[in-house]
């Protein structure tokens, strides 16, 4: 390509060269201009091995690692030593994607199994030449050229097929970007994807390997969205009870449903997807407070906020498993909260108050809030989406017997067939 | 189950219900819930031709029963309707559904996700929820994917989006 732009400019040249009419050379001169503008505008930067903070026009990097010089982070170039793994790359995870690329993260893993689409144009990201390509491909084609430093792994697959599931599972397994991280070879998986199956299939993958994620989603009107932290143990998983959603806050029967399935807009997706990898930075470069759940009503303007405590009846046996580890490393969690609170208070503070008639003491707000069960009341705003399965019955036993006596599975099969046939 | 007509009702009551609570990667438990799953989808069936209401095939694509591909029809003005019917068992099964494929009528209504998916979201995903684990593959097409051809076909071949396969033929022929 560039070679070919070359070889146009010098012809360009040489007829400029010959024309004897001084104002065509104009015309041609204003050819030349826009090929050499062409030629600009293919040039694809080289990679860069360190971060720099000088301020310069051609540094990529300079405004962000300004952020170190206002306080705001402590190793902005930590940055490039993260993985982070976001699962769906459409409205909200295309636009994380590039974010997190131009933030100079070390390494994007990127899933989704759908191709561009020029109904897909009223959101952000993808370019209507691009159409027909898978999302992963397209993605990795824009976010190479916006920033080479960072490495891409592009995985087009459906994860909540069997198949899917295990590739999805080996590629966050493996550590080759840095073999010495502790865990998993992801710091972090952005679930981006548009369905509850799906995230139920994230939130699998995650509570098997132990591995922090984010969720996010926007509502099927697109008028409402949320993110929200899941620690496995920690935090309640996503199926310890039906997901949260923002309340529209106007009556929902208003709300017309008849026709397509899911309304979107740029401008919620940009939100949430914004909100999610600001979330994310915070949590990679411990700055700020980690968001433990962000909701955003963008029809009353609202951001309710809330934190769940994992259920300790959760329906999935993975969940458990973290729950009881975290549980049982509590006494190790409490001496390092206490060490490091001895270091902090190393410069003790006056004793504002000598004596304490009425005992007043200050207690911990975390202590406090254990009674806010995954169960407990929600605040304001905030709705389940899905009922909660009911207390399981067992059938009548009877009902069972009378059926089909028949208890071999290849039996099964052919009764099956048979009736599928005749 | 209010705003569901009596014969759906009726027609669910007498399908059995399921108990082991297993995915496709759960073993041994999940051949017992494949033999759950096949006593079901047996009853269904048999229902169906008895009452004179047969409108379905399916069966496993493959051994481990994780994937299942068949035929689903419709009759409109005496018209009979037939699609293919594919879904997965997703690995989270039984606590999210199967989504079932239509992949012949994939962008032909508003009422579908890409790759012929049918929206199942507000009719059907509830009372899943809600009947997780009794509910499996034979309740998922009695509540999930009747009512949605009830609905859609319809619209769809009044509006001519989809012709019934003589039509077809003979407008090629001419």
């Amino acid at each position: 390509m560039e070679a070919e732009l070359k070889g146009l400019l010098s012809d360009l040249q040489s007829l400029k060269d010959s024309l004897p009419d001084p104002s065509h050379q104009i015309s041609v001169g204003k050819i030349q201009a826009r090929l050499e503008h062409l030629k600009l505008g293919n040039a694809q930067r080289s990679k860069i091995k360190d971060m720099s903070a000088e301020v310069v026009d051609s540094n990529p990097y300079s405004r962000l690692m300004a952020l170190q010089r206002m306080g705001i982070v402590d190793n902005y170039e930590r940055i490039r030593e993260f993985s982070v793994a976001i699962v769906g790359i459409g409205g909200v995870g295309s636009v994380a994607a590039e974010m997190l690329t131009r933030c100079g993260i070390g390494r994007l893993l990127l899933y989704d199994y759908d191709k561009v689409e020029l109904a897909n144009m009223n959101r952000l990201f993808f370019r209507p030449e691009q159409v027909g390509m898978t999302k992963t491909d397209a993605a990795v084609q824009t976010l190479s050229d916006i920033n080479p430093d960072v490495v891409l792994e592009s995985y087009t697959l459906n994860i909540t097929t069997v198949q899917g599931f295990e590739i999805f599972m080996s590629s966050l397994k493996n550590k080759s970007f840095r073999p010495d991280k502790e865990g998993t070879g992801v710091d972090l998986v952005l679930s981006c994807v548009d369905n509850y199956e799906a995230r139920m299939v994230v939130n699998q993958g995650c509570n098997e390997l132990n591995q922090t994620w984010m969720e996010s989603g926007v509502s099927e009107n697109a008028v409402s969205g949320h993110i929200q932290l899941l620690v496995p143990g920690e935090t309640a998983c996503f199926a310890c009870a039906p997901p949260l959603v923002v309340a529209s806050g106007v009556d929902e029967r208003t709300l017309k449903r008849e026709g397509v399935c899911a309304a979107s807009l740029p401008t919620t997706m940009g939100v949430v997807a914004g909100l999610l990898v600001q979330n994310t930075l915070k949590y990679l470069l411990k700055f700020g407070n980690v968001t433990p759940y962000l909701g955003y009503n963008a029809l009353k303007d609202y951001f309710p906020t809330m934190e769940m405590k994992p259920n300790p009846q959760c329906s999935n046996a993975a969940c458990l498993e973290r729950q009881k580890e975290y549980i049982l490393a509590k006494p190790a969690r409490d001496a390092a909260a206490r060490a490091k609170m001895e270091a902090e208070a190393f410069v003790e503070p006056e004793c504002l108050h000598a004596d304490n008639e009425w005992n007043i003491s200050v207690v911990d707000d975390s202590d406090v809030q254990d009674s806010s069960a995954s169960s407990g009341a929600l605040p304001e705003g905030l709705v389940h989406e899905l009922p909660s399965a009911d207390e399981f019955q067992k059938p009548p036993a009877s009902a069972e017997t009378t059926a089909t006596p028949i208890d071999d599975l290849e039996d099964l099969r052919k009764q099956l067939e048979a009736l599928n046939a005749a | 189950m209010e705003g569901w007509d009596p014969t759906t009702k009726s027609t669910l009551t007498q399908i059995p219900l399921l108990s082991v609570k297993a995915g496709p990667r759960d073993g041994g438990a999940w051949t017992q819930r494949l033999k759950e799953e096949y006593k079901a989808l047996i009853a269904y069936t048999s229902m169906n031709k008895s009452n004179d209401n047969d409108w379905f095939r399916i069966s496993a694509a493959n051994p481990e029963g994780t994937r299942w591909t068949g035929k689903c029809w419709y009759v409109h003005n005496l018209l009979k309707y037939e699609f293919d019917l594919q879904f997965d068992i997703p690995v989270t099964y039984p606590a999210t559904a199967p989504e079932l494929e239509l992949p012949q009528l994939d962008g032909k209504t508003q009422k579908m996700y890409r790759g012929g998916k049918i929206c199942l979201t507000v009719h059907f995903k509830p009372l899943w929820a809600k009947n997780c684990p009794r509910f499996g593959i034979a309740h998922a097409l009695c509540l999930g994917l009747a009512p949605w051809l009830a609905a859609e076909i319809p619209i769809l071949v009044d509006s001519g989006m989809i012709k019934h396969k003589d039509d077809a033929a003979s407008s090629n022929e001419s």
